[in-house]
C-alpha cells in the first residue's frame, strides 16, 4: 500500500514541465529583413510570444528634415523604404506640392509629361519592390531559386532606373514640381523612343515570368502548406492595426488609394485592385500569409497593365519641371498619403513660410503592419514567424526611419 | 527454434573470415620476402592488422575527394538552375574552387565558444565525420571493390549511420548557443523518426533476398534491369521511394533541411563552428549524401550490376558511380526547387504516411513471397505489369485532380 503511494507521489514529482526559453532573433539574423530584433519566448518550437524591438536603423529622418530645405529632404526619403525609393520620393513631393498649391498668389502645376513619367517609373518601381518581396519570401520559406530569378528580373528594372537618374537604389529622381531632367528622355527624341521600347521589351519578357513564378512557388504544395492558414489577419484586425496596402487587401478589404482617392493621374488608367479571397479548394484562408503574398503577385500584373497603357499613349511633350524658382510653401500644414508598394505612405508637414519645414512626420506602412506581428505570432512555431515577417513585407529602413 | 538460438543470432559472424584476404596476403606475399631473422618473429596477426590499416588509410585518403567533387557539382548544378555560371575563377571553369575553399577554411581561426563544453565541442565533428565515412566500408563499389564484406552489411550501415545523430546533439549542446540547441534537437527528432521508415523499407529487401550481406543483395540482382530489386515486386517499388525520401530527410537536405534551416535558425547545430571543424561537417554532409545514394543504388538499382546481364565493365565501378551520381543529382535538383517543410509537417509525413505505408509494404512483400516462391519470369513480369498500371493510373488520377484544381486566379 505504502509503495503505491510512493510511486504515485513520484509520478507527480516527475510530471514533465518545460521551461520557456528566451531567444533573440536578430538584429543579425538572415531573415528578419534587416535589423529587426524579435524577443521570442519559446516553449520548444512553439512561440509563446514574439516581441519586436525596433530602432536599430533609426537615422533621425524627421529631425534632420527640420534643418533642411524641402528639396534637400528628398534624398532622405530615399533611405526610408530603400526598396521602393521612387515611391518614397513621390510621396514626399506630392505632400510638398499640395502645400505649395495652398499659396493663392502663385500659379503652380506639375507638367503633364512629368506626371506620366512619375507614374511610369513608380509603377516599375512597384514591380521591382514586389519582386524583391517575392524572392525573399521564397528564401524565407526555404526555396533559394526564386530569389535569384527575382533578382535577375529586378536587375533589368534597375538598369532602366539607372538610365533616367544614374542611381540603382537611392534615386532622388522625383523632384518637387516634376522630375529630374535627365538626358535620355528628351521629348520626341530617339533616345526616348529607345527607352520606351526597352521598357516594353521588359514587360513582354516579364509578364509570362509571373506565371512561371506562380508555377514555381505560389502553387507549390510545400509552399502552400507552409503559408496557407498561417497567421490569419481578419479584416477588422488589419484595420485596427492600421495595416495598409497588400497587407490590408490580403485581408479582403477593397481599398487602394490609387483608385479610391486618386492622386496624380491615376484616374486616367484602367486597372484592377487585387483582393484576396477565401479559396477553400486550395486551403487558403482570407488574411493568411499566402493571401498577402498572392496579392503582391497579382499587383505586379496590374502594374504591368498601367505601364502598358502609358506606353500605348506615349509620353506627352513639354517640360518635366514646373516653373518653380524656390520651394517656399506658405504657412500651413498638410497631411498627404499615397499608395506605396508597402501600403499607405503619409507625410505630415508643418510649414511656417520659410524654406525649411518646422516639422515633418512620416507615416510608415511597415511600422503599422509590424505592430500586428505580436498578436499574429502567438502560439505558432518558429518557422511561422519567418513566414509572417516575410508576408507582411517589412523594410526596416522605413520602420525605423 | 532452438537451433536458431543455439547457433546464435548471427552465426555467420566470423571476423577471421572477412580478414582472410589480408592474412593470406601477409602469409603468401610478405613473409616469404622478409629476411629470415625478422620473419621468425613476425606474427601473421600483426601483419594482418598493418595491412588492414594501410588499406583503411588509402580508403580514408581517397573517399574525402568525393565531397570535394560533389561540393563543386552542387554549386554548378545550382548555378545552372538559377541562370548563373557558378564558380568560374579558380582553375579552369572554377574546378579548383572547393580546393581553394578548403585551404581558406584550414587557415581560419578555430573558435571555441568560451562558455561551451569544450571536450564535446571538439569531439562532435570527428564523431560525425568518422561515422559518415565508416558507412563506406560496407558499400560494394564493384565486383571486388569492397572494403569489408560483413554478412550483416546493411545492418551495420543502419547502425553506424544512426550514431551521426549523437554527434549532432553533441555539437548543438556544447556550442552553448540557443540556435544550435534548437537545430540539434530538431535534427535528433528528425533522424530518429526517419530511421524507422528507412529501416522498414530496407526490411522488405532483406525479406526478398534473404540476406543482410551487401554482396549477396547485389548478387541477387544479376539478371539485368528487370531483376533489380525495385522491379521485383510492386512493394519494393513503393519501398524505393520511401527509402529515397527518408534518406533525404536523414541527410538533412531540402525539403527536410530543418536542422540547418538558414532562414530560421541561422545554421543549426554548426552555427558556432569555424575553420576546419566546420569543413568537417561540410565534408561529412556530402559524404553522407553520396553514401545514402550508393546504398539506394546497391539495394534497389542493381548495385554495380549492369543494365544488361553480365555487362559490368571494370568490375561494375563506372556503372555504380553513374547510378549513384544520378540519385545525387536528383537530391540536388530537389534542393534547388523545393521550399522547406515545417517541423510538425515533417513529423506528420513520417508518422502518418511513411510508417503505415512501410508496414503495408512488409505485409505485401510477405504475401508476394508466399505466392511466388522463386523469382522467375512470371513474378517479375506480373510485378512490372502492376507497376506500369499503377503508374499510369496514378498519372491519370493526378492529372485529372490537377486539372480540376483551380489555378490560383488573380483575385
Amino acid at each position: 500500500m505504502e509503495s503505491t503511494q510512493q510511486t504515485e507521489s513520484k509520478i507527480i514529482e516527475l510530471k514533465p514541465f518545460t521551461d520557456e526559453m528566451v531567444v533573440n532573433m536578430g538584429p543579425q539574423h538572415p531573415s528578419t529583413h534587416g535589423v529587426l530584433r524579435l524577443e521570442l519566448r519559446l516553449d520548444g518550437e512553439i512561440v509563446r510570444e514574439a516581441i519586436p524591438h525596433i530602432g536599430y536603423l533609426h537615422r533621425c529622418f524627421e529631425k534632420h528634415s527640420e534643418n533642411l530645405s524641402y528639396p534637400q529632404i528628398i534624398p532622405f526619403t530615399d533611405r526610408m523604404d530603400y526598396v521602393a525609393a521612387m515611391n518614397q520620393n513621390w510621396g514626399f513631393c506630392l505632400a510638398v506640392e499640395k502645400l505649395l498649391e495652398m499659396d493663392e498668389t502663385k500659379d503652380f502645376a506639375v507638367p503633364e509629361r512629368a506626371e506620366y513619367l512619375r507614374v511610369l517609373i513608380c509603377e516599375l518601381n512597384r514591380i521591382a519592390s514586389h519582386l524583391l518581396s517575392f524572392g525573399t519570401y521564397g528564401m524565407d520559406i526555404g526555396a533559394f531559386t526564386p530569389f535569384l530569378y527575382a533578382f535577375r528580373d529586378r536587375e533589368r528594372l534597375l538598369l532602366l532606373f539607372e538610365k533616367v537618374c544614374g542611381a540603382r537604389l537611392t534615386y532622388n529622381y522625383i523632384r518637387i514640381g516634376g522630375v529630374s531632367e535627365i538626358i535620355p528622355l528628351e521629348p520626341g527624341s530617339i533616345a526616348e523612343q529607345n527607352y520606351l521600347d526597352e521598357i516594353e521589351g521588359f514587360l513582354d519578357y516579364f509578364e509570362p515570368k509571373i506565371d512561371e513564378y506562380n508555377d514555381l512557388l505560389t502553387s507549390n504544395s510545400i509552399f502552400s502548406e507552409r503559408t496557407m492558414g498561417v497567421a490569419v489577419m481578419p479584416a477588422e484586425m488589419a484595420i485596427s492595426y492600421g495595416a495598409t496596402g497588400p497587407n490590408l487587401r490580403g485581408s479582403g478589404v477593397d481599398w487602394d488609394l490609387r483608385r479610391d482617392e486618386p492622386y496624380s493621374i491615376y484616374d486616367r488608367f484602367d486597372f484592377d485592385v487585387p483582393i484576396a479571397k477565401d479559396i477553400p479548394e486550395l486551403g487558403a484562408v482570407l488574411g493568411d500569409c499566402w493571401s498577402r503574398y498572392k496579392v503582391r503577385m497579382d499587383e505586379m500584373k496590374e502594374s504591368v497593365k498601367i505601364v502598358r497603357q502609358i506606353l500605348a499613349e506615349g509620353l506627352p511633350d513639354g517640360p518635366v519641371m514646373a516653373d518653380l524658382k524656390a520651394v517656399r510653401p506658405p504657412k500651413g500644414e498638410i497631411y498627404f498619403r499615397s499608395e506605396a508598394p508597402r501600403g499607405e505612405l503619409g507625410f505630415y508637414i508643418v510649414s511656417d513660410g520659410t524654406p525649411k519645414p518646422v516639422r515633418v512626420k512620416g507615416r510608415s506602412p511597415c511600422f503599422s503592419a509590424l505592430s500586428a506581428l505580436q498578436e499574429l505570432s502567438r502560439g505558432l512555431m518558429v518557422a511561422d514567424i519567418i513566414a509572417i515577417i516575410g508576408s507582411i513585407d517589412i523594410v526596416m529602413g522605413e520602420v525605423d526611419r | 527454434m532452438s537451433d536458431f538460438f543455439s547457433d546464435g543470432f548471427f552465426k555467420n559472424i566470423n571476423l577471421q573470415d572477412s580478414s582472410n584476404w589480408a592474412t593470406d596476403f601477409v602469409q603468401d606475399v610478405i613473409i616469404p620476402r622478409l629476411p629470415e631473422a625478422v620473419a621468425g618473429h613476425f606474427s601473421v596477426e600483426l601483419g594482418t592488422v598493418i595491412v588492414m590499416l594501410v588499406c583503411a588509410g588509402i580508403f580514408v585518403a581517397v573517399v574525402p575527394l568525393l565531397p570535394l567533387v560533389l561540393v563543386l557539382a552542387e554549386r554548378k548544378v545550382a548555378a545552372r538552375f538559377q541562370n548563373r555560371t557558378g564558380p568560374m575563377r579558380v582553375g579552369p571553369w572554377g574546378t579548383l574552387q572547393t580546393l581553394a575553399d578548403g585551404l581558406k577554411l584550414i587557415f581560419k581561426e578555430d573558435f571555441i565558444p568560451p562558455q561551451g563544453d569544450k571536450v564535446l565541442f571538439l569531439l562532435a565533428p570527428y564523431v560525425i565525420f568518422a561515422c559518415s565515412f565508416a558507412v563506406f566500408a560496407a558499400i560494394p563499389f564493384g565486383q571486388d571493390i569492397l572494403v569489408s564484406d560483413f554478412n550483416i552489411g546493411i545492418f551495420y550501415i543502419m547502425a553506424i549511420s544512426s550514431v551521426i545523430v549523437m554527434g549532432v546533439i553533441m555539437a548543438g549542446w556544447s556550442s552553448n548557443s540557443k540556435w544550435s540547441l534548437l537545430g540539434s534537437l530538431r535534427s535528433a527528432a528528425q533522424i530518429v523518426s526517419y530511421e524507422i521508415p528507412l529501416g522498414l523499407s530496407i526490411l522488405t529487401i532483406v525479406m526478398l533476398v534473404g540476406s543482410l550481406s551487401m554482396r549477396e543483395i547485389v548478387a541477387s540482382q544479376d539478371g539485368g534491369i528487370f531483376t533489380w530489386i525495385i522491379f521485383r515486386s510492386p512493394f519494393t517499388f513503393i519501398a524505393f521511394f520511401i527509402f529515397f525520401i527518408s534518406a533525404i530527410a536523414e541527410v538533412n537536405r531540402t525539403p527536410f533541411d530543418l536542422p540547418e534551416a538558414e532562414s530560421e535558425i541561422v545554421a543549426g547545430f554548426h552555427t558556432e563552428y569555424s575553420g576546419m571543424r566546420f569543413a568537417l561537417f561540410f565534408i561529412a554532409e556530402y559524404a553522407n549524401m553520396f553514401a545514402v545514394s550508393a546504398i539506394g543504388v546497391t539495394l534497389f538499382l542493381g548495385g554495380w550490376q549492369g543494365v544488361l546481364p553480365g555487362y559490368d565493365f571494370l568490375g561494375g565501378l563506372p556503372g555504380f558511380v553513374i547510378k549513384t551520381l544520378g540519385l545525387v543529382f536528383l537530391m540536388m535538383w530537389l534542393r534547388w526547387t523545393l521550399p522547406r517543410l515545417r517541423v510538425d509537417q515533417l513529423m506528420n509525413l513520417c508518422w502518418k504516411y511513411f510508417i503505415p505505408i512501410s508496414f503495408f509494404n512488409i505485409l505485401g512483400t510477405g504475401i508476394w513471397g508466399l505466392i511466388f516462391k522463386e523469382d522467375d519470369v512470371w513474378s517479375i513480369g506480373i510485378s512490372c505489369a502492376i507497376i506500369y498500371i499503377a503508374l499510369i493510373s496514378a498519372y491519370a488520377i493526378a492529372g485529372r485532380n490537377l486539372a480540376r484544381r483551380p489555378e490560383p486566379q488573380p483575385s
